[in-house]
């Protein structure tokens, strides 16, 4: 059986799986629903099998075709894309569960080839080895996102959606011409033959720059994040799920890759304007995220402001590497569960009550008490409360931070936690408020509770699992040797 | 396979489990649900017995889990631990036959139940914490189960009471949060250890010391309602009569206040707080407390509210206690846990039997309230007198005490603090005991259930008649083995004089 699991090569399984499951959906359109759920489960035990492979054998490698790089193309994995591979299907298995119910017949023609589609890219990336390769998955990923973004129609989403697509494009573009300065001063696109002749060049500034700014205005750090509140809080809430919680990951990942393997060694003062940028980030997502009137665009702000964390590390890594780092990827997880189980409860509440004004929520969540309990405890992990994957993720930072005396950001981290508590239980409020119960409503499946809830309790599940998780992710050491502990 | 290091976890789940289940009954499974309750109140009353007995003989139960990399989450049952899990496990027991009572036929009782649970689970895994951060963990977990008590009636006054307390009580998190974190990078661990794990640490590090102590204590204060983070008190009193109970006298007043036991001893250790020179501070702070609440009570017209700010200056005792930093003011202040527990929360059920049974709210209306309740009302003296500080009741134990301990360690102030306080004591419940007892009663009362030929449900009537007693035996038996005033002893001569 062992032996059978490591023969596989799970990689290649990874990405043509979802490939070939969203042929089929496009095929078989009546089907589709099947189809879908079958093949992202189908992922999801791929991803085990990869799990297990890189456990027992450490970092995984295949070459394409036999042909190894730089002529071939290499699919790489080590504990960072392991999790980033665990949560996309973790996260996507929750969401496709939900989208069963929640697309109708035509829409579900639609979403689900579109959805394995961006499955594909996404697992693509985080399996690619070299920098043009994740080139064109990111491209894939962007233009299958903003498929995804319209597939609601109507005025708000296409609009939502075409910025999106602008964003997306000029995202891709900045970082392809980053690539070429790269390919053209070094004579390689792999990440580990460029990590190694790499060096401090007017060519490579550029090319860090230019990279920097397209995978940033991806990842819609403060200030590029203009165009992911309409686009997120106009898509249909599995779709906003997915774009919230793990497309925006997909370039944080290229763009954390990157750093770590070649230009974090080059130094240069970019990673405290990444702090800074954090820093914007949480304090202006929370703030926006406060004074929102729609539930769909306080999540939206919300995520906005989470993203900011994330960044946080890069001022941190220079002398606490583990930690820092460590604490982003488990940031990066527990708020992909976290946020597409808000964005799911959302979308529960824009069914049952047909409107997602937070002052009127009262009667809504107060017939949807799972939702509501979805809500709350994937808002606890926001917020950075005990137990939560989120609160191992701030403990970790804030150690970091604390270890290096850096108390501007310490104050960021605590006061984005209090804030994000402040738009966590505006909405909380309103399940314990009196409400007279008369109002039309359409019923919410069981399935699309559950899946909302299950997230929602990965989410705080993950502050037990620090240990387990944290160790997987450390194979192939990709943050580098521990400091020393305190 | 050995079922010591299991026990302490299976206290949690007794009252975990049941809350879970509670959520998901139908609102008039009401059979199931009050099984449920009581079941796992006993069975965690036989855990903590089993394993009162077994600390006693010198077993040790500990349970521990992984948390982070170098953090565990640890469940120790020590003799400080003990003290707050035992109060706190028949505190619940009683409050669950009265929310029972109190609660029949209000809406959202699945509801209540379920984070009642969950609130006492919280409050017992405070009590159990073996290290810093289990401690902060189920810290936030009791912010997070009360706030939904504390806005249960859903009005708007409640809303906004649950507004302030999550203010306070997020920031006084955050704060604890910052303090926490700050102490473990510079020591590297969180363990609870009698005398505190600090010793060690070199002279550089003393004033970093100090502002993480203002911290923690800061974190802690908010729910210890120390002036000036006491706002948030006063105002969830719109919460049900059987969570104000809990509340005060033991959920999460009680916790902030056990919070800064823990971090005097077993976190900085007496000699070391008072070497860093931060325990005086925190003892004026809390004689502040003590006589500001006094003050303020004297001006209550509402009951309850009245109730509430005797709670911010008595909850002060115990950090006052503490924070004079010798071995017989500690006893004085660590038993006080208990005293003011069991008589605040006799108070509370008393003031809701009469709101319940009487729509009695303000202290104007009781005239003559003794003759139509008298069982109440004896209850109800017995805890405003054991609040004065009158022999034979459990409070005097915890002020004779506090004042020998005073006097022994030189600091001769706390007694006038003391005697001042008493006097505000009596001075805002003695009224109120004349007015029900020799005051004619007025016509009618504002709104009048009948239960019978008694004056009031058993449920509602029993809890407090048991509560007021154990408080009166407390205070004449405080020298029988097992009382609460011999293990507050046991735990002074464990900071203080063994090797």
């Amino acid at each position: 059986m062992g032996a059978l699991l490591s023969e596989i090569s799970w990689g290649v399984v990874l990405i043509l799986l979802p490939l070939a499951g969203g042929i089929a959906c496009f095929l078989f359109p009546r089907a589709a629903k099947v189809l879908g759920l079958v093949s992202v489960f189908a992922v999801l035990l791929s991803v085990s099998g990869l799990g297990w492979n890189i456990k027992v054998n450490g970092i995984y490698r295949h070459a394409i075709g036999g042909w190894n790089a730089p002529l071939g193309i290499d699919l790489y994995a080590d504990g960072l894309s392991l999790l980033m591979l665990a949560a996309t299907a973790l996260v996507g298995f929750g969401i496709s569960v939900y989208s069963a119910d929640y697309f109708e017949r035509e829409d579900a023609a639609r979403f689900w080839p579109i959805w394995l589609l961006l499955l594909a890219a996404l697992n693509a990336l985080f399996l690619s080895a070299d920098v043009f390769n994740l080139y064109v998955t990111l491209e894939l990923m962007g233009l299958a996102a903003v498929a995804l973004a319209a597939l609601a129609g109507g005025r708000d989403a296409l609009g939502g959606a075409m910025r999106y697509l602008l964003a997306s494009l000029l995202g891709s573009l900045a970082y392809l011409f980053g690539v070429a300065l790269l390919y053209h001063g070094f004579g390689s696109m792999d990440i580990a033959m460029l990590a190694v002749r790499v060096e401090a060049s007017p060519a490579v500034w550029a090319a860090l720059g230019l990279m920097s700014v397209g995978l940033l205005l991806k990842t819609a750090l403060f200030p590029l994040h203009f165009w992911l509140p309409p686009a997120h809080a106009s898509a249909p809430a599995p779709v906003s799920a997915l774009l919230s919680a793990l497309v925006v990951k997909g370039s944080f990942y290229i763009l954390l890759r990157l750093w770590l393997e070649i230009f974090g060694p080059l130094g240069g003062g970019v990673d405290t304007l990444f702090g800074l940028l954090g820093t914007g980030a949480i304090l202006w997502g929370s703030l926006q995220a406060l004074r929102q009137t729609r539930l769909k665009l306080l999540v939206a702000y919300s995520t906005v402001a989470q993203i900011g964390y994330f960044f946080i590390s890069f001022p941190l890594a220079a002398s606490a590497g583990v930690t820092a780092w460590s604490a982003a990827a488990y940031l990066v997880l527990s708020h992909a569960l976290a946020k597409a189980a808000m964005f799911l409860a959302t979308g529960n509440v824009l069914r049952f009550g047909g409107h997602d004004r937070i002052a009127d929520l009262d009667r809504v969540v107060q017939r949807l008490p799972l939702t509501a309990c979805a809500f709350a405890l994937a808002g606890v992990s926001i917020m950075g409360l005990p137990p939560s994957g989120g609160f191992v993720g701030k403990w970790l930072l804030l150690q970091a931070a604390l270890t290096q005396d850096r108390w501007d950001l310490v104050s960021v981290i605590i006061l984005g936690g209090v804030l994000a508590a402040g738009y966590v239980f505006k909405v909380i409020g309103h399940a314990f408020t009196l409400a007279d119960i008369s109002h039309e409503s359409r019923e919410v499946p069981a399935k699309m509770e559950w899946a909302a809830l299950l997230l929602a309790f990965g989410a705080i599940l993950l502050g037990f699992l620090a240990s387990p998780v944290l160790s997987l992710v450390g194979i192939g050491v990709p943050f580098g040797v521990s400091e020393v502990s305190p | 396979m050995n079922w010591d290091a299991w026990i302490p976890l299976l206290v949690i789940a007794s009252s975990l489990l049941p809350g879970l289940i509670i959520f998901f009954l139908a609102e008039d499974r009401k059979r199931l649900r009050t099984t449920l309750n009581l079941a796992g109140a006993l069975v965690k009353l036989a855990l903590v017995c089993w394993m009162l007995w077994g600390v006693y003989h010198e077993h040790h139960y500990e349970t521990r889990l992984t948390l982070l990399p170098d953090l565990e989450l640890v469940l120790r049952a020590g003799p400080l631990s003990l003290l707050f899990l035992t109060l706190s496990t028949i505190l619940w027991l009683v409050t669950t036959v009265y929310a029972i009572g109190y609660l029949e036929d209000s809406p959202h009782r699945s509801r209540f139940f379920g984070f009642f649970s969950l609130c006492v689970t919280a409050t017992v895994g405070v009590a159990l914490s073996g290290n810093l951060i289990t401690f902060l963990l189920f810290y936030e977990l009791l912010t997070l189960s009360t706030y939904p008590l504390v806005v249960h009636r859903g009005t708007e006054v409640a809303r906004r009471a649950g507004q302030s307390y999550l203010v306070h009580t997020i920031f006084g998190g955050a704060l604890l949060l910052l303090g926490t974190v700050w102490l473990y990078t510079l020591t590297g661990t969180l363990e609870f250890t009698p005398r505190g794990f600090l010793n060690d640490l070199g002279e550089e590090h003393r004033p970093a010391l100090v502002i993480i102590f203002a911290l923690l204590i800061a974190g802690l204060g908010v729910k210890a309602a120390l002036v000036p983070l006491h706002g948030w008190l006063p105002q969830a009193m719109v919460a049900p009569a059987p969570v104000s109970a809990l509340l005060h006298a033991v959920a999460v007043v009680k916790a902030g206040a056990f919070g800064i036991v823990r971090v005097i001893y077993d976190v900085f250790g007496v000699d070391f707080a008072a070497g860093l020179g931060v325990t005086e501070p925190l003892a004026w702070l809390a004689a502040t407390t003590i006589i500001y609440g006094s003050l303020r009570a004297l001006f209550q017209d509402d009951l309850k509210r009245r109730l509430a700010f005797s709670t911010i200056s008595q909850v002060s005792y115990i950090t006052l206690g503490v924070a004079i930093a010798g071995p017989i003011a500690t006893i004085g202040g660590v038993v006080h846990l208990v005293h003011q527990g069991l008589m605040k929360i006799t108070l509370f059920f008393c003031a809701g039997n009469l709101a319940e049974t009487l729509g009695i709210h303000k202290v104007s209306e009781m005239s003559g309230v003794g003759r139509r309740m008298p069982w109440t009302m004896t209850a109800f003296t017995i805890g405003a007198f054991g609040m004065i500080g009158a022999p034979p009741v459990a409070g005097f134990i915890s002020k004779w005490y506090l004042g020998l301990g005073a006097l022994e360690a030189g600091q001769e102030w706390v007694i006038f603090v003391l005697a001042g306080s008493s006097l505000l004591n009596a001075a805002y419940f003695l009224p109120i005991l004349h007015r029900a007892w020799f005051q004619e009663p007025q016509d009618a009362w504002p709104e009048e259930h009948h239960f019978g030929n008694k004056e009031t449900a058993w449920a509602l009537l029993l809890p407090p008649l048991v509560t007021a007693l154990m408080a009166l035996g407390m205070g004449m038996l405080a020298s029988a083995p097992f009382s609460p005033l011999g293990w507050a002893q046991f735990i002074s001569q464990r900071e203080f004089y063994r090797p």
